[in-house]
């Protein structure tokens, strides 16, 4: 049970980090100016929601399954994420908006919290299947007892 | 001159070349005679010959000569007498003239022309003309030189400029800068074209010239077609006005194809001097020599050549006899109009200048001599004391003998500041007279304080506005880089000295940013047509005045530093036909210029001028009666739209359903097209929509007699805005184009329907004000999507209820549109508004537009823009999108120093704009600025510029309300003060704490600040509609600087006794300048009459005892008494003071976009608390009055 929750963790979160260098990937060729901000917007405004899912889901799994501390080092990513989701103004095209990207230094701060995002992804990422196949040789282990 | 030691050694080729020039002497020291001058001017010329020209055939060492012009030399023999005979007696006199005093005009002697080749080389013969400016008696030569040509298009060449000078629009006459020279240097420049016998195989020369009549005005005109193609004749007329004498034509050449026009108002003596030489196949010459000129005169013109056509000179005034032709300002009055009339722009008429060029040869430059529109009239005089800086200070080895240089005095030793990397500055010496201004230069040292440092204690100081209006300040830098810079009205910084890093930036807590006008309307603007635009090869900056040469084969950027070559067609110079002389092409030689670019700036064909109109006719529109105005002005504008040949026009209208008009050309009337499926809008008939304006006239016509009648019976009151929208998108977006949108209530059905936001009991809460913006993304999407295909949405709101504001307007704010907003709009019920609207559309009908528009903005190395302001659509970091671009739009952008710029001196800004004229043309509009860069605190306080630091404070604070909330913003704004202050005061430290000490140069800060505070967009505790509101943030964000700071800071004049006030000259008018007065109601005596002016509104406001022959005279009525509620005009009456009152308004209101509604108040008045609002320096129950706003901000200092 305890690998397969992992197991699933690590899948989740393999979506995830490739989420995330697709942001940066995306962000980047706007800064130099390879996409225009139209579409670069709308492409990763498609994928917010499915990574507020990812994410939630993963932290909600954790909470089930009782791994305080995994729950509690993924509850403030997921509430960011929730939050900013919330709080995009009605007027906006969602989380990235054209008409403000390159305003106020948001591209800058967007692609460092994706940069940020991917680095928290690898650590969960390792953790994951550190506690996987740890979990998996304690289960190997019982079996074979 | 500079140093003799930089000078190169010169080669001997070129000392043999010039025989007669004492080469080797340099008169380092004291200005002396010209003739010395003249021979330096053509050593040095020598001295450029060999490194530069060394791979170049022979030949042009000689004409270069000739260009360098120094009458002493021998040249062809033709030449030097002419030259001697009018040119040198003048130089020589003139000699003892201070700098002061340039040699007028008649030094100048202007080569521009176009050149033209002649195949069969003839000597060349120049003709000088020059004219003592005020000299009636002079006989002024005209010359009109028809010279057969030959058929240039082989030649082709890569410029057409045509240039159009400036007329000053206040008088001055504007010398060019660079040309004006102090009579010592004048003797470098002048002059000259000359044809040089040599070049003649290549160059045929054209002649034009023209000699202007010395004062009054006098237009001349000549045709000017801009367009490139070769025409053989050029056609160019003077018609002097008033001028007996006078008078060329030009002949010439095939090669122009430009016609220009130039109305030419100089005020005063202008000489043009323009020197043309004419080369004729045949052998017999054509050479119409004429010089007249007075020789004996040595004051007076100002020596400019201007390049091209003509220059206008302003005398000196130091100067004997010559009568000074009132330094009144003589505007080309309609100068403004005209060129919102002519779309073709530049070469509108309102230039004076023209020139034509045909592509063969070098083309033609014009020269743009810097005009300066200063409002305020100066005597000429300082500007001639002007050294003008040849631009070829560039290369520092080059001897700037070309330039008109002073002699090197004394000033030089004090250069030494200037940074390594400009060099060259310190070469050139500017005249004497500009030591002190030089001085100043790059570097404070030799001030004692600059007075924009000067301590002004704010809470004792009670008079700080200044008398007239406020002006920019001047950037600190070198005189002849200050000439050559942007006009502060179409670009100014925040910081006129910028700081070297962010860290000294954060201290002196001041925004950095710029404010930008890029497509105002121009009276001036050089337009060049070059194969090939010179840009920086790893940046792609415009080559502008900035750039450093290198040699004459390699320049550095100024952005960025990269070092590039010299193109080879750039290498001649056809304003003075010379070869080798890139630092002299009008690129160079101005800071807005204007291109026009190849079709490697196209992405697409251009486009032609289509404009759709989408008007509301739901009951609510008709029952406000706009259609009958904007029906009334469209056939009144129609032939006066921007465009060509083909212009295309249509029209949708909706109410619950969506009517199109199928104006197709072939049917006997107007058919229309009820679509009523909104929620699937489609076009009912992909064409005769839009259709050509010329070819379907009739019908149009015909349809918008009937438009205003067609709906009166309607009860629908629904309105389907959004399906409108779409389907106008639908119809735009093949070709791209204007759609003007008329909306008269909330959309209430299909897409983008919106519902009433606003809850009035909130109107004057002082807390939190809400749904400032959108609530739905449904007009913004629409508006990128118009973007996309380069369709602007601009839209009218005449409303009397909510109807959404923050919503609507992203239609036009990410399209680049503009908004107009009518509150309470009624065609009877509220004359005041039609007027307004008939005005406005008038002006928006027939106002310029560029289609297709792009927009960059770079910046030296080490700064980077983060944040835009104005209505445009971001596209890339620092690329905006424009669809459409109006002369009115401003734009507003804030930097951040990402590097610190310890290694230069000099930090520069270069605004291009890339449109579609409405005649299809592609055009490139470049503006570059450059600023000191400072390290100390006090340099940066030092050059603070109040204004622009205001209008983008109110910028950032519109994006703080948005995105945070209002009482936010406002807290932004008082700390943005108080910050700033206590920064400035912790540096001043001999300053006492206990008193609020702000340095000169931010003395209004915080009345301005204040001001915005109890401006609409801001203020809280006064009910303010949530429309207005967010009108008034709109217009902060898209209006340029001069029209906003009259929004935030209304101007107060006192007007019952104009007729003693000091008066200015404007075209015949007499136009007098009261003196402004605070915003308070301690100004307003019971005995007078106050003139407010908001910007979009001038209240009248009469005092109670005010005198009757005021109200007689000026308002027609009897006493105080029977003057009526609601007067919008002031009748024209036959009286001085009546006379004088007229006129001062319509001066301000010329020189605004948009006309003003005029209301005259009384006592009882409604319309008085709209007037005593705008006094913002009283206290009302919401706000601080002024003094208590300076004890709150002292108080906060303490803290």
């Amino acid at each position: 049970m305890e690998s397969v929750v992992f197991i699933f963790s690590l899948i989740d979160c393999c979506a995830l980090i490739f989420l995330s260098v697709y942001f940066i990937i995306t962000l980047s060729d706007l800064e130099c100016d390879y996409i225009n901000a139209r579409s670069c917007c709308s492409k990763l405004n498609k994928w917010v929601v499915p990574e507020v899912i990812g994410h939630a889901v993963v932290t909600v799994l954790m909470l089930i399954s009782l791994h305080w501390f995994i729950f509690l080092l993924n509850l403030p990513i997921a509430t960011w994420n929730i939050y900013r989701f919330i709080m995009v103004p009605s007027g906006n095209m969602g989380v990235f908006d054209p008409t403000e990207i390159h305003n106020r230094g948001q591209l800058k701060s967007h692609m460092k919290e994706a940069m940020i995002k991917l680095g928290f992804h690898l650590l969960c990422f390792f953790m994951y299947l550190y506690s996987a196949t740890t979990g998996a040789r304690l289960t190997d282990l019982t079996l074979s007892n | 001159m500079s140093a003799p030691a930089g000078l190169p050694p010169r080669p001997a080729g070129a000392v043999a070349a010039y025989p007669g020039g004492p080469g080797g002497s340099r008169e380092a020291a004291a200005p002396q005679g010209a003739a010395p001058r003249c021979q330096n001017g053509p050593v040095q010329s020598q001295m450029q010959f060999p490194s530069g020209y060394g791979s170049h055939p022979p030949n042009y060492s000689a004409p270069s000569g000739h260009y360098s012009q120094v009458p002493s030399k021998a040249v062809s023999s033709h030449l030097d007498n002419q030259y001697r005979a009018s040119y040198q007696s003048p130089y020589y006199s003139a000699p003892a003239q201070n700098v002061m005093t340039p040699p007028v005009g008649t030094n100048v002697l202007n080569t521009r022309e176009s050149q033209q080749f002649y195949n069969s080389s003839t000597p060349p013969h120049t003709v000088g003309l020059t004219e003592g400016p005020a000299q009636g008696a002079i006989p002024s030569g005209s010359y009109v030189y028809t010279s057969a040509q030959q058929s240039y298009s082989a030649f082709g060449d890569h410029y057409n400029t045509s240039v159009s000078s400036s007329v000053a629009s206040q008088g001055f006459p504007l010398n060019s800068d660079h040309y004006a020279m102090p009579v010592v240097s004048s003797a470098m420049y002048p002059n000259v074209s000359y044809p040089p016998a040599a070049t003649s195989s290549m160059y045929g020369q054209a002649f034009t010239s023209q000699s202007l009549p010395a004062a009054g005005q006098f237009k001349e005109t000549n045709t000017f077609s801009s367009q490139s193609t070769s025409v053989p004749h050029s056609l160019q007329q003077h018609v002097p006005v008033g001028y007996n004498s006078t008078l060329s034509t030009i002949s010439s050449a095939q090669s122009f194809q430009d016609n220009l026009s130039k109305s030419l108002t100089g005020s005063v003596a202008k000489v043009n001097n323009q020197v043309n030489r004419g080369g004729i196949d045949s052998s017999q010459p054509v050479h119409s020599v004429s010089q007249n000129v007075q020789l004996t005169k040595p004051g007076f013109g100002a020596p400019a050549s201007s390049a091209l056509i003509s220059s206008v000179r302003t005398p000196a005034p130091g100067l004997s006899s010559q009568p000074r032709s009132s330094p009144s300002i003589t505007q080309s009055p309609d100068s403004a109009l005209q060129e919102a009339l002519d779309s073709s722009s530049t070469t509108s008429s309102a230039s004076p200048v023209l020139n034509n060029y045909d592509a063969l040869e070098g083309g033609g430059y014009p020269e743009t001599r810097s005009v300066t529109n200063s409002p305020v009239p100066t005597p000429p005089a300082p500007q001639t004391s002007k050294t003008s800086k040849p631009f070829g200070y560039g290369y520092p080895a080059l001897q700037p003998a070309y330039q008109n240089t002073a002699p090197p005095t004394p000033v030089q030793a004090t250069n030494p500041s200037h940074h390594p990397g400009f060099q060259h500055y310190p070469q050139q010496y500017p005249g004497v007279n500009q030591l002190s201004s030089s001085l100043g230069g790059l570097s404070l040292q030799h001030s004692q304080q600059p007075e924009g440092l000067r301590p002004v204690n704010l809470t004792q100081d009670r008079n700080i506005l200044p008398v007239s209006s406020v002006p920019a300040p001047v950037p600190n830098l070198n005189s002849d880089l200050r000439k050559l810079n942007c006009s502060p009205d179409s670009f100014r910084c925040t910081l006129t000295n910028i700081p070297q890093t962010q860290a000294l930036l954060n201290k002196a807590k001041l925004p950095l940013g710029l404010l930008l006008h890029p497509f105002r309307d121009l009276t001036q603007l050089p337009v060049i047509t070059s194969s090939t635009i010179v840009r920086c090869r790893s940046c792609r900056t415009y080559i502008n005045p900035f750039v450093s040469f290198i040699d004459q084969r390699r320049w550095k950027c100024n952005l960025c530093y990269r070092v590039n070559d010299v193109p080879e067609e750039f290498m001649y110079n056809p304003l003075t036909r010379s070869y080798g002389e890139p630092h002299k092409r009008p690129e160079v030689q101005n800071s807005t210029v204007e291109f026009i670019a190849s079709s490697d700036y196209m992405l697409r064909p251009p486009q032609p001028a289509v404009y759709l109109f989408v008007l509301d006719v739901s009951h609510n529109a008709v029952d406000a009666g706009y259609l009958t105005i904007v029906c009334n002005s469209l056939l009144e504008n129609l032939d006066k739209l921007p465009g060509d040949s083909r212009t295309r026009i249509g029209f949708i209208t909706f109410d619950s359903t969506v009517q199109f008009y199928n104006l197709q050309e072939g049917l006997s009337q107007p058919q229309m097209l009820i679509v009523s499926d909104i929620d699937d809008i489609f076009l009912p008939t992909p064409d005769g929509l839009l259709v050509n304006l010329h070819e379907s006239k009739e019908l149009i016509k015909d349809l918008l007699n009937a438009l205003p009648n067609m709906f009166t019976n309607t009860r629908e009151t629904h309105s389907a805005l959004g399906s409108a929208l779409q389907a106008a998108f639908k119809l735009m977006s093949p070709t791209g184009g204007r759609i003007s949108v008329f909306q008269t209530q909330l959309p209430s059905l299909g897409a983008g329907l919106l519902h009433s936001r606003e809850d009035p009991n909130q109107r004057s809460s002082t807390k939190v004000v809400q749904h400032l913006g959108p609530a739905t993304d449904f007009y913004k999407k629409l508006a990128l999507d118009c973007s996309g295909q380069q369709t602007a949405v601009d839209l009218f709101l005449l409303s009397s209820q909510y109807s959404d504001l923050a919503s609507l307007a992203c239609m036009s704010k990410y399209s680049a549109g503009c908004i107009y907003y009518y509150p309470s709009f009624h065609h009877s019920h509220n004359p005041a508004q039609a007027e307004k609207l008939q005005k406005d559309l008038k002006r928006y009908l027939t106002r310029k537009i560029g289609f297709e528009a792009v927009m960059r903005i770079r910046c030296t190395k080490g700064l980077s823009i983060h944040t835009f302001h104005g209505n445009f659509f971001v596209r890339s970091t620092d690329l905006l999108s424009l669809a459409n671009v109006n002369p009115d739009a401003g734009f507003a952008v804030q930097m951040s120093i990402e590097e610190s710029l310890t290694d230069t001196s000099l930090a520069c800004f270069q605004t291009a704009l890339l449109y579609t004229s409405s005649k299809g043309e592609r055009r490139i509009r470049v503006h570059t600025l450059c600023l000191p860069v400072v390290n100390s605190l006090a340099d940066v306080y030092a050059g603070a510029d109040v204004q622009a630091v205001v209008c983008l404070l109110a910028n950032m604070a519109v994006d703080r309300s948005v995105s945070s909330s209002l009482p936010d913003a406002r807290d932004a704004l008082v700390n943005a003060v108080v910050d700033s202050l206590s920064a400035y005061m912790s540096t001043a430290s001999n300053l006492q704490q206990s008193m609020l000490i702000a340095p000169n140069s931010l003395k209004l800060f915080p009345l301005y600040v204040l001001a915005l505070l109890k401006q609409k967009a801001f203020r809280t505790g006064t009910s303010t509609r949530l429309d207005d509101r967010v009108y008034a943030m709109c217009q902060i964000k898209s209006q340029p600087l001069v029209h906003l700071m009259k929004m935030i800071h209304p101007n107060l004049y006192r007007i019952d006794k104009l007729i003693d006030e000091s008066t200015i000259h404007v075209n015949d008018r007499v136009v007098p300048q009261p003196p402004l007065q605070k915003l308070s109601a301690e100004k307003l005596t019971r005995e007078g009459a106050f003139l407010m002016d908001c910007g979009s509104n001038f209240y009248i406001w009469i005092g109670k005892n005010c005198d009757n022959n005021f109200i007689k005279d000026v308002l027609g009525y009897p006493n105080y008494a029977s003057i009526p509620q609601r007067m919008t005009q002031l009748p024209e009456i036959d009286a001085l003071s009546s006379e004088r009152t007229r006129s001062f308004i319509s001066w301000l209101r010329d020189n605004r976009p948009l006309s003003p509604v005029l209301q005259v108040i009384k006592d009882e008045n409604p319309a008085k608390t709209d007037f005593f609002q705008h006094l913002i320096e009283d206290r009302t129950e919401a706000a601080f009055s002024y003094y208590e706003f300076l004890l709150h901000i002292q108080q906060q200092i303490c803290k």
